[in-house]
């Protein structure tokens, strides 16, 4: 009998009660949401915050004479304020605000591209990033004439890195440790940024971000962190992690789509160019030639995501209210709890067994096609994630078209986790 | 006289019409898949990929006597019950009453409210493909 370690003091009904699609029916089934890797769901805070500026303050930002415009404004830079102390950057305007991570990664690939990258340089990603951090970057490869590079993974999921300090695993990273021969596939002197999931999101393997970062930046290679899947479930201090770009949605934190962050670390920003014209990001404008406005709004151009801003700045709120590591421990609570029922079905394979992980299961069956039991688990009231999760070239990796995948937030419970090993076994039972 | 389109179809609707709960309706279908005639292996290329689908589905039509005949496969069973569905209806019929079939006995089996909007797509797209063989073979 497999018994869950949840803590006892933790509760979960409150925090349910916070989120109103919770309590909503599927197939005729209370709907158990394990699709947070997606995106999560939004509790009230954020639902009325949003509401409520559409209802009371509607109105354009940094340049209305008017109320409202300063009510929206105020809102806005509250919001930039509460992001900043979230992950400890160390001024406001470090924080740019994005359509999402997304756009983040494809502006840090474009502008940072432009900067720094000459024919023959080399951008060094991860064999586990999701697709919005390897296609951007052959743009900017493409673009400059420059080399993209991967760093292998392990059989567990885990990034294939040499012996340094703080790491484990094999040689084969640096090229210019005193008995290494030179390694064309990884770091090399040619390589001038290093692009890099924080978590990620297919197998939810945390990767040692503060050691490599600190390894490129003694070689002066630029660093940029996808944070996308550890915003909402790690402690994120972009000071600790000393990296140079930090991208991350608003959405898979409990805020609104369509709204996220580029933080960069102010020297930098300084240096790289615009990515995209318009309102709010000049400071002069002739025919012949345009000054560009100081940051964050050199990189913010055109009206922003307002509500949506307003909505994350709630979100933040909301999750500092709760405790961050609280959440994070019932989480891996559900993750052990879940690894274990899991592998107990026969023929039930889990993509994805590194040591440090956030809540996240992905799964293979013997004989049964992730498609098919994404539909049978819904049928169920279960909703999962089946398919590549954006990550095809991890896939590749483990010899697999897809996965189903379960990712957990701080409102699932361990009877839902039985739910879902219920309904898999029932659908796995149909299938064979 | 073989049984038209519309009577096949209005059997797969009765059929349907039988099952109380989601499990024997996907039962059911994984039952067809199980009797689909499927496609030859070496015609299982690329290029006869149903596009649209998240799982593979390979569909192949040829015309034999006048009549399209159908033969299909996926590597997703509910995917493979869902094309067996659209073999049985449409295969065994000329390019002409292909085209001029209707697809609403879809909604008829109240099959689409049980799918994906991936899978809806998917199978939109199946039937595509099926009247694009048909339209080839009635030039």
């Amino acid at each position: 009998m497999i018994s869950p370690a949840v803590n006892a003091a933790y509760d979960v009904e409150s925090l349910r009660a916070e989120f109103p699609v919770l309590g909503e029916q599927v197939h005729g089934k209370s709907l158990v949401y394990f699709d947070n890797a997606a995106t999560t769901q939004k509790p009230k805070q954020v639902i009325e915050a949003v509401d409520h500026y559409y209802r009371a303050y509607n109105s354009n930002v940094h340049r209305g004479a008017h109320m409202l415009s300063s009510l929206a404004t105020e809102a806005q830079e509250n919001a930039r304020e509460a992001l900043r102390a979230h992950i400890n950057a160390r001024r406001a305007h470090e924080v740019v605000f994005t359509a999402g991570t997304t756009a983040s990664l494809n502006m840090a690939a474009g502008s940072l591209g432009q900067l720094l990258l000459k024919p023959g340089d080399e951008v060094l990603v991860t064999a586990m990033e999701h697709h919005a951090n390897i296609v951007p970057w052959q743009f900017a490869c493409e673009r400059h004439g420059a080399k993209l590079k991967v760093v292998p993974i392990t059989g567990e999921g885990e990034l294939d890195l040499p012996v340094i300090p703080g790491l484990p695993r094999n040689p084969g990273l640096f090229t210019d440790q005193p008995g290494q021969a030179p390694n064309p596939g990884l770091f090399t002197d040619r390589t001038k940024i290093l692009a890099i999931a924080h978590v990620s999101n297919t197998l939810g393997t945390i990767n040692p971000v503060k050691e490599l970062v600190a390894e490129a930046k003694r070689r002066g290679i630029a660093t940029v962190v996808d944070g996308a899947q550890a915003i909402a479930h790690l402690p994120v201090d972009v000071q600790d992690l000393g990296c140079d770009l930090y991208a991350f949605s608003g959405h898979k934190m409990y805020a609104p789509t369509g709204i996220g962050v580029l933080y960069g670390r102010e020297e930098l920003l300084e240096q790289m160019p615009p990515w995209s014209g318009g309102g709010e990001m000049i400071d002069r404008v002739t025919f012949e030639r345009t000054t560009y406005a100081g940051l964050p709004f050199k990189f913010e151009a055109g009206t922003p995501h307002i509500a949506g801003i307003i909505g994350l700045g709630a979100a933040v709120n909301w999750i500092e209210s709760r405790g961050k590591e609280a959440m994070a421990a019932h989480e891996e609570a559900l993750l052990e709890y879940a690894t274990e029922t899991l592998s107990a079905i026969d023929g039930l394979r889990i993509i994805g067994t590194a040591a440090k992980k956030v809540g996240v299961v992905s799964f293979v069956v013997e004989g049964v096609h992730h498609s098919d039991l994404g539909t049978l688990l819904d049928q169920q009231g279960i909703a999962v994630r089946t398919g590549h999760h954006c990550t095809q070239p991890l896939m590749q990796c483990f010899n697999i078209t897809g996965t189903t995948r379960a990712s957990f937030a701080p409102y699932n419970t361990i009877g839902e986790v039985d739910a879902m090993v219920a309904a898999t076994r029932r659908a796995v039972n149909m299938l064979r | 006289m073989s049984t038209s389109i519309a009577q096949i179809q209005q059997e797969l609707v009765d059929e349907f019409a039988m099952f109380q709960d989601w499990q024997d309706r996907y039962e059911h279908l994984i039952d067809m898949a199980k009797g689909l005639q499927t496609i030859d292996p070496s015609r299982k290329l690329d290029d006869n990929l149903v596009r649209g689908c998240q799982s593979r589905v390979w569909l192949h039509g040829e015309k034999v006597d006048g009549k399209v005949r159908f033969t299909a496969d996926s590597d997703a069973l509910i995917t493979k019950g869902i094309v067996a569905l659209l073999v049985r209806v449409y295969s065994g019929h000329t390019p002409q009453e292909i085209l001029g079939a209707s697809s609403e006995f879809i909604d008829r089996i109240g099959l689409r409210q049980h799918l994906s909007p991936n899978r809806a797509n998917g199978l939109s797209a199946m039937i595509d493909q099926m009247k694009h063989y048909a339209l080839a073979f009635s030039a």
